[in-house]
């Protein structure tokens, strides 16, 4: 089998957003991965990978019993749904933009 | 489970489908039906239209829903519950009762809730929660500010004997929690069994969001039948404990990844989800596939509800105007970059133009644009310029600017579109909770 060489790979994620706050949470589809998806999304980078758009502050929560993590991103919606020039005003589409970072060695 | 409560959400959002709701009504063997139908722009949308009209500013799609479900839910002793009345839930429930004559549904309960709308409460010294500064500092017409009303609202119109309850800005886990406590008798004080019932109504009310829909991945989450997706079903015990489900002959599926998704959807910190009627606290829930599209949820937990309530305050945004024109083929990226470079410096250099100026390549890097990620060598690529403002005549003029590219552009561009949406804004701000007080009426038909 091929090394996965994304977060798409082996995990799946939604995005939602609330006011100028944008939450995505991401999991993993065998819990065997979950200590690697812990190890490679930190906020640190998520916030690092994005730091134009993710201006804010970025917080993790773990949900250890279902292999899960939740990011919630401060200040990440262009204001807002009402106030974003964004296409993808609601940010739905951070889910992917999340999905898509490489898996690090 | 003879004891469990059966409810269907039969819509997650304010122009959700009419037919898997239909499905619903007819053959889900439902105890309520809830229809979940605002978001922070639909609300304010709600309060223009009604200034508009004063007999608007209820969900647009009311009457269709319930010419398509009325007759089914009095038929099968279904309950309805929802926050389509938006900005005018008596409007809304006379429009309903007007519907039930024209149905034959003679003597159906009708009930409106009001109290939800505190404009009168918001002045200018009104401070944010969600944003710098007060009420007065915002230079766009507040148009209303509605509060989070929960359970306590919803609940003397239920034990009055409405068949269908109409109410405008509700904590949407509460349309689904209110009739849990009603039927199962819970103390509004009970914080975990609050807990458990707030999550199967968070669960729920963005409908096909964990029945399949909003889900499908090809070839990495594969969802059955997705163009015919069923709306849930939520089989609620006494005790908190539930299962989603969904009608056996509707596509998509229920599995414990829409579970999980739809679980932290729109949620911050699992451990303090905070509704008008508990703090709801998901850390702990478990989710495990009992048969085919039966997931059974259990685990949640609550503790004491917040002091103070949340309001929107919506605010007249003006108007969002769209623009784009299309470059293929051959260099397809360096005409659209041209382009755009065109309309930014004639927009900019135009007198008096106070619109906010936005400038994407759809094809190229217009979602992710501003996350700084452009992955593709495309040569099918759409300029897109969209401008907001309080001036029409600012989104008129760049609707010009970008279709002129048609003869004064870069080579090769076709297919121009223009469109103007009107605008709101929204502000959240916190009241006491003692400030609020709501009422409900009950129409019969």
């Amino acid at each position: 089998m091929t090394q996965p060489r994304r977060i798409h790979d082996i995990a799946h994620a939604r995005a939602g957003d609330k006011g100028n706050t944008s939450n995505v949470s991401v999991w993993v589809y065998d819990p065997k991965d979950y200590p690697l998806l812990k190890r490679q999304l930190t906020a640190d980078r998520i916030k690092r990978s994005f730091p134009k758009l993710f201006t804010g502050a970025v917080t993790r929560y773990e949900m250890d019993d279902l292999h899960g993590l939740n990011f919630v991103m401060l200040d990440a919606l262009e204001g807002g749904v009402n106030t974003s020039l964004n296409l993808d005003s609601h940010g739905k589409s951070f889910s992917y933009l999340i999905l898509g970072l490489p898996i690090e060695d | 489970m003879t004891d469990s409560i059966r409810i269907g959400c039969g819509a997650g959002f304010s122009s959700d489908r009419l037919g898997p709701a239909v499905d619903l009504a007819q053959r889900g063997a439902l105890d309520y039906l809830v229809f979940e139908c605002i978001g922070e722009r639909t609300m304010a949308f709600g309060h223009r239209d009604r200034m508009l009209d004063p007999n608007r500013g209820y969900n647009p799609q009311l009457g269709a829903r319930m010419r398509g479900v009325l007759a089914h839910c009095a038929a099968n002793n279904t309950g309805i519950i929802t926050n389509m009345g938006v900005a005018n839930p008596r409007a809304a429930a006379e429009l309903t009762i007007r519907i039930a004559r024209e149905l034959g549904l003679l003597g159906l309960k009708v009930a409106c809730v009001e109290g939800d709308d505190v404009t009168d409460l918001i002045d200018g010294d009104t401070a944010f929660m969600d944003h710098p500064g007060a009420v007065k500092d915002v230079a766009l017409r507040m148009v209303g500010a509605n509060v989070y009303l929960g359970v306590d609202a919803l609940l003397p119109a239920l034990r009055a004997g409405a068949d269908v309850v109409i109410a405008g800005r509700i904590a949407d886990p509460a349309l689904f929690l209110a009739p849990l406590v009603h039927r199962f008798g819970w103390a509004l004080d009970d914080w975990p069994l609050l807990g458990r019932g707030t999550l199967a109504g968070h669960l729920m009310e963005c409908g096909m969001q964990i029945t399949g829909g909003y889900y499908a991945d090809p070839g990495f989450k594969d969802v059955p039948r997705l163009a015919d997706c069923g709306f849930p079903i939520a089989e609620v015990s006494p005790n908190g404990d539930f299962i989603v489900t969904k009608l056996d002959d509707t596509g998509g599926f229920v599995t414990p990844g829409t579970v999980k998704e739809q679980l932290l959807y729109e949620v911050h910190d699992p451990s303090s989800y905070l509704t008008p009627d508990v703090t709801a606290d998901f850390r702990k829930v478990a989710i495990a596939q009992d048969a085919p599209d039966r997931v059974r949820v259990t685990g949640a937990s609550g503790r004491a509800r917040p002091d103070k309530l949340k309001v929107t305050v919506g605010f007249d945004g003006g108007y969002l105007g769209e623009g784009g024109v299309s470059y293929a083929g051959p260099n397809a990226r360096a005409r659209a970059e041209l382009a755009a470079d065109v309309v930014r410096q004639r927009l900019t250099r135009a007198n008096g133009f106070g619109g906010d100026l936005r400038i994407d390549l759809v094809g190229l890097n217009a979602l992710h644009a501003t996350a700084e990620t452009a992955y593709a060598t495309s040569e099918d690529i759409r300029l897109r310029v969209a401008v907001r403002s309080t001036e029409r005549d600012d989104v008129d003029f760049m609707l010009w600017e970008v279709e002129s590219l048609l003869c004064c552009g870069p080579a090769g561009g076709g297919g121009y579109r223009g469109q103007v949406t009107p605008c709101v804004v929204t502000h959240s701000t916190l009241i006491d909770r003692d400030r609020v007080r709501p009422t409900y009426e009950i129409f019969v038909a």
